[in-house]
C-alpha cells in the first residue's frame, strides 16, 4: 500500500490545491500515469504517480488547498484483496489529512490568502474572482460537491455591481502575486543557505553557430535547431566530465544524479517564471532536444506542465537569449548545486593565434554551491563546456 | 496578396505569441522582438506561423532583414504571391 501525496513542486512550493482526480476509486493505476492536477502559485500541474496499484479512495477533495506532503488518497497493492481495499477506503476528514501534512512539511510561511482556503472551486473561477475581486466566501457553488465554477462567480460579480454600483472592487491577490512570493521564498532560502561562488568564461561560438546555421539550412523552417539547444547540449556533455555540479545538497552532502534533467528557466509572458526539467538531456539529439525544449515551452506556457518536470531537475540553466545582457549571476535553486548561465550571444574582438578579429562570443557563468564543489573543479566544468561548443558536430 | 493583408497576417500571428501586446501599435522601424519582448523560440514560431500562412520560408541568413515591422513586410511583398 502507497500513498499518494501533495508534491513539492519545487522548492517554492508550500500548498497546492488539487483541481481535479483523473481516474476513480478502484482503478489500476501504473507508475508515471496522471492521475490528478493540482494548482500552484504557479499555475496548473499534472501530477504523475509513482507506484503500481489500484487507486484508493480520495482523502482529499477538488478545491483543496492543502500542504506539501498532505496524503491525497492511498494506493493498494496490486495483491491486496479487494475487501480490505474497501476496509481502508473509506474518506478521512479532509482537515485531519491536512494536520498530518501540516507535521510532514511545516510551511516555512503563512499562507498567503486565507480567505480562500478550503473553498472549492475551479481554477478559472479562482482566477476570475481574483480579477474581479469577488470574495469566494460569498459565492455559492453550483459544481460537484457544491464547488465553485466560473458562472457563479460571474453571478456573484453582476450582484456586487448591482448592489454597489459606483464602487469599485478591491484589488485581490492574484496567482502572479503568488509566483513572485513564491519565487521571493525560494531565491531567499538559496542566498541565505547556499554559499555560492560563481566563474565566468567567454566563450567563441563562431565554429558552433556557422555549423549551426550549416544544418539549419538544410532544414525545412519547422526543424530548425536554437543556438540554446547547443548549449543545453554542452551543458550535460560537460556534466559528463564534472557530475558533482549534478544533483543535490541534501542532509549536508552531495547527492549526485546520475540521470542530467535539466531545470530550463522559462520567462512567462505576464511576469514571472518557471524552471521545468528537460529530462535526460545528455541522452538527446539535437532534434530530440529542441523538440522537447519547444514542447515544454509551449507546455509551460498553455500550463500543462507534468509533476515531475517540476520537481526531479538536476541543475538549472538560464539563457537570457540574445536581446538581453551579456552576463548574467544566477542564484542557485536549492536544493541543486549549480545553475549555469548564458548571456547574450554578440560580436566582440577575439584574439588568437596572435591575430585580433571579430567573433560571435557568449558569457558562460557558473553560480555553484561551495559546501559541494570549489573553483577548481568548477572551472574544469566551465573549460569541458567549452570545449564542447567548440566541436559542434559531436554534440 | 496586399501589404495591407499581410500585415493583418502579422498582426495576428504577433497576438498569438504576444497576447498582452498590441501589434497595430508597432511603428515600421521598430524592432519586433524588442518591443513585444520575444524570445528566440518565439521569433522562430512566428516565422514558422508566417511562412505556413504566406509560403514564404525565411532563412536565418535573412533574420536581419526581417527584425522591423517594415523589414518583414518588404522582404515579404517581394517574395509572396
Amino acid at each position: 500500500m502507497g500513498e499518494f501525496r501533495m508534491p513539492s513542486l519545487g522548492a517554492d512550493m508550500e500548498a497546492g490545491t488539487l483541481v481535479e482526480w483523473l481516474v476513480k476509486p478502484g482503478e489500476r493505476i501504473k507508475r508515471g500515469d496522471v492521475i490528478a492536477t493540482v494548482e500552484t502559485q504557479k499555475g496548473l500541474f499534472e501530477v504523475e504517480n509513482f507506484e503500481e496499484g489500484i487507486m484508493g479512495e480520495p482523502l482529499v477533495r477538488p478545491g483543496e488547498k492543502v500542504p506539501v506532503g498532505t496524503v491525497l488518497a492511498v494506493i493498494h497493492g496490486q495483491g491486496e484483496p479487494l475487501a480490505e481495499v474497501e476496509e481502508r477506503a473509506p474518506a478521512r476528514p479532509a482537515e485531519e489529512a491536512g494536520t498530518h501534512a501540516g507535521q510532514v512539511a511545516p510551511p516555512l510561511r503563512p499562507p498567503l490568502s486565507t480567505g480562500t482556503e478550503r473553498i472549492a472551486a475551479s481554477p478559472s473561477a479562482r482566477k476570475l474572482a481574483a480579477e474581479l475581486g469577488v470574495d469566494l466566501g460569498t459565492v455559492t457553488g453550483s459544481g460537484p460537491h457544491g464547488a465553485i465554477q466560473r458562472i457563479d462567480v460571474e453571478q456573484a460579480a453582476a450582484r456586487v455591481t448591482e448592489e454597489r454600483p459606483a464602487e469599485k472592487a478591491p484589488a485581490a491577490p492574484t496567482l502572479r502575486d503568488g509566483m513572485r512570493q513564491a519565487i521571493a521564498a525560494a531565491m531567499s532560502r538559496s542566498n541565505r543557505e547556499i554559499p555560492h561562488y560563481y566563474l565566468g568564461m567567454e566563450i567563441d561560438m563562431s565554429r558552433a553557430l556557422g555549423w549551426l546555421e550549416g544544418e539549419n539550412l538544410k532544414r525545412p523552417i519547422r526543424e530548425r535547431i536554437l543556438p540554446a539547444v547547443l548549449l543545453l547540449k554542452g551543458v550535460a556533455r560537460a556534466l559528463g566530465t564534472v557530475p558533482e555540479l549534478n544533483g543535490y545538497w541534501i542532509d549536508n552532502r552531495l547527492q549526485t544524479s546520475a540521470d542530467v534533467h535539466i531545470g530550463f528557466v522559462i520567462a512567462l509572458r505576464d511576469g514571472g517564471l518557471i524552471t521545468p526539467a528537460i529530462h535526460h538531456v545528455d541522452k538527446l539529439n539535437l532534434q530530440e532536444l529542441m523538440a522537447a525544449m519547444g514542447d515544454l515551452i509551449q507546455r509551460t506556457r498553455a500550463g500543462r506542465l507534468r509533476s515531475s518536470e517540476m520537481t526531479d531537475a538536476t541543475i538549472t540553466v538560464t539563457n537570457l537569449g540574445d536581446l538581453g545582457v551579456e552576463t548574467v549571476f544566477g542564484v542557485i535553486y536549492p536544493p541543486q548545486v549549480a545553475l549555469v548561465a548564458f548571456g547574450r550571444i554578440m560580436e566582440r574582438p577575439w584574439a588568437e593565434n596572435g591575430m585580433l578579429g571579430v567573433r560571435r562570443t557568449v558569457t558562460a557563468t557558473l553560480a555553484a554551491d561551495h559546501r559541494a564543489t570549489d573553483g577548481h573543479r568548477g572551472s574544469q566544468f566551465l573549460e569541458a563546456l567549452n570545449n564542447c561548443l567548440q566541436n559542434p558536430e559531436q554534440l | 496578396m496586399t501589404r495591407e493583408q499581410l500585415t493583418e497576417i502579422i498582426f495576428r500571428i504577433l497576438k498569438e505569441i504576444a497576447p498582452e501586446c498590441d501589434p497595430s501599435e508597432l511603428l515600421p522601424e521598430e524592432n519586433i522582438r524588442e518591443i513585444l519582448d520575444i524570445d528566440s523560440y518565439g521569433f522562430l514560431q512566428m516565422l514558422i506561423s508566417i511562412s505556413e500562412e504566406t509560403g514564404v520560408e525565411i532563412p536565418e541568413a535573412d533574420y536581419s532583414r526581417v527584425f522591423t515591422l517594415g523589414g518583414l513586410l518588404d522582404y515579404l511583398m517581394l517574395r509572396v504571391y
